[in-house]
């Protein structure tokens, strides 16, 4: 990179740098992307204190890596039309070299990349990671969310089967809940009166080119990241030049090896069992004239389906007077579940970052994931069936109402009040200092 | 803090145990379609492959009973490479079927005699074709059957199997949950109750009957064995791959725990000097 304090190999004779030393020099030189590497790659400081928990963000950006190689494959052999659709993804998985490798690694590498981007989310939850001066870094990652979740949309329609079809249909059909000009939106986006041959190709066209936004939002996201680096367990910032380690090696191998223990993971999952994410009947082709039983969306969306599916009509009390319908507020509310996440900056204001100083925030959190999970459950169960079989009143629209509940009374009531009276663990001096006090703790 | 701790702790504790509790319960009582019992399958676990000889018996009641009414469109007579046929046999098993061939030279369609690459012919030249001659009902393609149901295989075994007379008692009863009159119960016309099937109405013919096909290799041809040899076929027509992910698949993670314990002792060692 920059001078070199012993003569590289190549010329070791005449003690000159090598040709590959000169060329990375003359690069350098010009546009400085060896120096700008060496800067954000190598030496790059952080926190010496960084937890298991920091490996995900790397993890999402591999397995990113991983979906657009292998989509890019699929690609080239796969038929946007909705008379071949379905048969040209068995042929993939039949006669092309390694098409089902190359399928299986793409349809539970989505799931993979939800999986880790929301244990990376709630992490940065319970670490306060997007107080400031983090709070751009948490919006871009919360785009890259929204981003993630069109792009995963349409690559489920792709393969044409039964619930391709009929979830395109149904998410769709959601904007038709806009007052006075929702159907004429939904035309337009179906591109005819029925989710059809033109949807599926502009669902293909624009599920290729998103990943690649999603790509551009990383940038971003990293960027603001380098600014302030990363955040730590402690919460605190760095004091002095012995709080940072430089990213590598010290983090390339702890990435490494998280990474080693995902792809086991990972690898398990589409070599043994490449269809247990999955919803079996999408394996039958796609049929408008008949409509599957129960529909239901992949699993890392189904928290807002039982979001969406939890809203009632809203109205004035004992007057019967409906303010609005019940599809229209369960769609606000669906939508206000992650658009919500960026006013979090401002709803937990409380200046300790680090839930291990915040003795109820702590616990509120992993309640917190738990209605997440309990929203995965309603969403992926009948509304009117009963969640205890010896209980019939009790039915899973009404626990996914208590959910829903404490999903945005967590944000909404509970942050601010916790910011505004929690009383807090006094905080360490440095991230240096409390290595000793910090072993005996348990937990996280 | 310390006096407002303890009652926190424990409230939030007490909140958090419900949910959990909930969630739990919730994951346990789900009570969707009846679960298939579970079958000993020869391609299941780690290092299941499919059975030779069942896959060949299962593909003698398919030819003989199934492809009546139920296409494997996905399915070539080349595949059948995989259940130990050669070359000359695929050849003459293709060659029974006759296909629409053409247009020749003079730009006239012929009808020639399937070939290895030929596809699994159709039994019915359309839809309309199939639901005309099945009461209406339209027997679906079996090329994926395994994988586009729940518990694929133990629950195609559990259909076969599970064909009764008449329904028991217990069935009739109305959405409320009261028993229906003899005299108001009525049978939807053409149609057989099958106690695996959702609604207990099928309008598939009871397929196999005791001795409905000839085994060359001389095994008893009960139902429960055609049943069994029939799923193990169109498992391997639904995943033909399977045999070769699972040896691939245990290869690769062989390796990448060997790649991972490599990655683990460098962590520690290029750690240690930080400690």
């Amino acid at each position: 990179m920059t001078a070199p304090s012993e003569p590289p190999q190549a010329s070791s004779t005449d003690g000159k740098p090598g040709i590959i030393e000169q060329a990375k020099d003359w690069i350098d030189y010009r546009m400085p992307i060896f120096t700008f590497m060496e800067h954000e790659l190598n030496e790059y400081p952080t926190p010496k204190n960084l937890n298991y928990w920091w490996n995900f963000g790397s993890l999402a950006g591999i397995v990113l890596v991983i979906l657009i190689v292998t989509g890019i494959v699929l690609a080239m052999n796969y038929t946007p039309h909705v008379d071949h659709a379905f048969d040209s993804v068995e042929r993939i998985m039949r006669d092309v070299n390694y098409g089902w490798l190359i399928r299986y690694v793409h349809m539970n590498g989505a799931s993979m990349f939800f999986l880790v981007v929301y244990i990376h989310i709630f992490r940065g939850l319970y670490f306060g990671s997007f107080k400031p001066p983090r709070e751009l870094l948490w919006w871009l990652g919360i785009v890259i969310l929204l981003l993630m979740m069109m792009t995963a949309f349409m690559g489920y329609v792709l393969p044409w089967g039964q619930m391709s079809f009929w979830g395109a249909t149904v998410i769709t059909n959601l904007f038709s809940a806009i007052p006075w000009i929702g159907d004429a939106i939904v035309t337009w986006l179906w591109g005819g009166f029925a989710v059809d041959n033109p949807t599926l190709q502009r669902f293909y066209s624009l599920h290729y080119l998103l990943p690649f936004v999603i790509v551009g939002v990383i940038f971003l996201h990293l960027w603001a990241l380098h600014v302030h680096g990363s955040n730590n367990p402690l919460g605190i910032d760095r004091e002095s030049a012995k709080d940072s380690i430089p990213f590598h090696p010290y983090y390339t191998i702890k990435d490494l090896f998280g990474l080693g223990v995902f792809l086991i993971f990972f690898m398990g999952i589409v070599f043994f069992a490449p269809n247990a994410l999955g919803e079996p009947e999408n394996y039958l082709p796609a049929n408008p004239l008949q409509t599957p039983a129960e529909i239901v969306p992949e699993w890392y969306l189904l928290p807002y389906y039982a979001i969406l599916r939890s809203v009632p009509d809203i109205a004035i009390p004992f007057t019967g007077i409906v303010l609005m319908k019940a599809k229209l507020a369960g769609v606000i509310a669906m939508f206000g579940s992650i658009l919500i996440l960026f006013a979090l900056p401002w709803l937990d204001f409380s200046p300790v970052r680090s839930a291990r100083f915040r003795p109820i925030t702590k616990q509120l959190f992993w309640v917190f994931v738990v209605v997440c999970i309990v929203l995965g459950k309603v969403g992926a169960n009948p509304p009117n069936l009963a969640v205890f079989s010896g209980i019939e009143g009790f039915k899973y629209i009404h626990l996914g109402q208590i959910a829903t509940t404490y999903y945005f009374a967590y944000f909404l009531v509970l942050m601010p009040l916790l910011a505004k009276f929690e009383p807090t663990r006094p905080l360490p001096q440095s991230i240096s200092e409390p290595v000793l006090r910090d072993r005996d703790e348990s937990g996280e | 803090m310390t006096t407002i701790n303890p009652a926190c702790r424990a409230l939030t504790l007490a909140l958090g145990a419900l949910v959990l509790g909930i969630a739990f319960a919730a994951a346990t009582s789900a009570s969707e379609a009846p679960k298939p019992k579970a079958q000993d399958w020869s391609f299941q676990g780690l290092f299941g492959t499919f059975d030779r000889a069942a896959q060949q018996r299962g593909f003698q009641v398919y030819k003989e009973v199934c492809s009546g009414c139920h296409s494997l469109n996905q399915v070539a007579y080349r595949n059948l490479a995989a259940l130990g046929y050669n070359e000359d046999q695929i050849k003459a098993i293709a060659a029974t079927v006759e296909m629409q061939g053409g247009p020749n030279d003079e730009g006239e369609m012929f009808i020639r005699k399937g070939k290895p690459f030929d596809k699994f012919k159709n039994p019915f030249p359309n839809e309309n074709a199939a639901r005309a001659a099945n009461n209406g009902a339209y027997p679906p393609d079996l090329s994926v059957i395994t994988k586009a149901k729940p518990h694929g295989s133990d629950y195609l075994y559990a259909l076969l199997t599970n064909y009764k007379e008449k329904p028991p008692e217990s069935y009739w009863v109305d959405n409320d949950g009261k028993p229906i009159p003899p005299a108001k119960r009525k049978w939807p016309e053409g149609m057989f109750y099958n106690a695996a099937f959702t609604g207990g109405a099928i309008a598939m013919v009871p397929p196999l009957a005791a001795e409905a096909v000839a085994y060359q290799d001389g095994t008893k041809a009960t139902v429960a064995q055609m049943a069994k040899d029939v799923t193990t076929f169109l498992a391997w027509a639904a995943e033909p791959e399977l045999e070769e992910r699972k040896s691939m698949g245990r290869k690769v993670i062989l390796f990448l725990l060997a790649l991972t314990a490599l990655m683990y002792a460098l962590k520690r060692k290029i750690w240690a000097d930080l400690h």
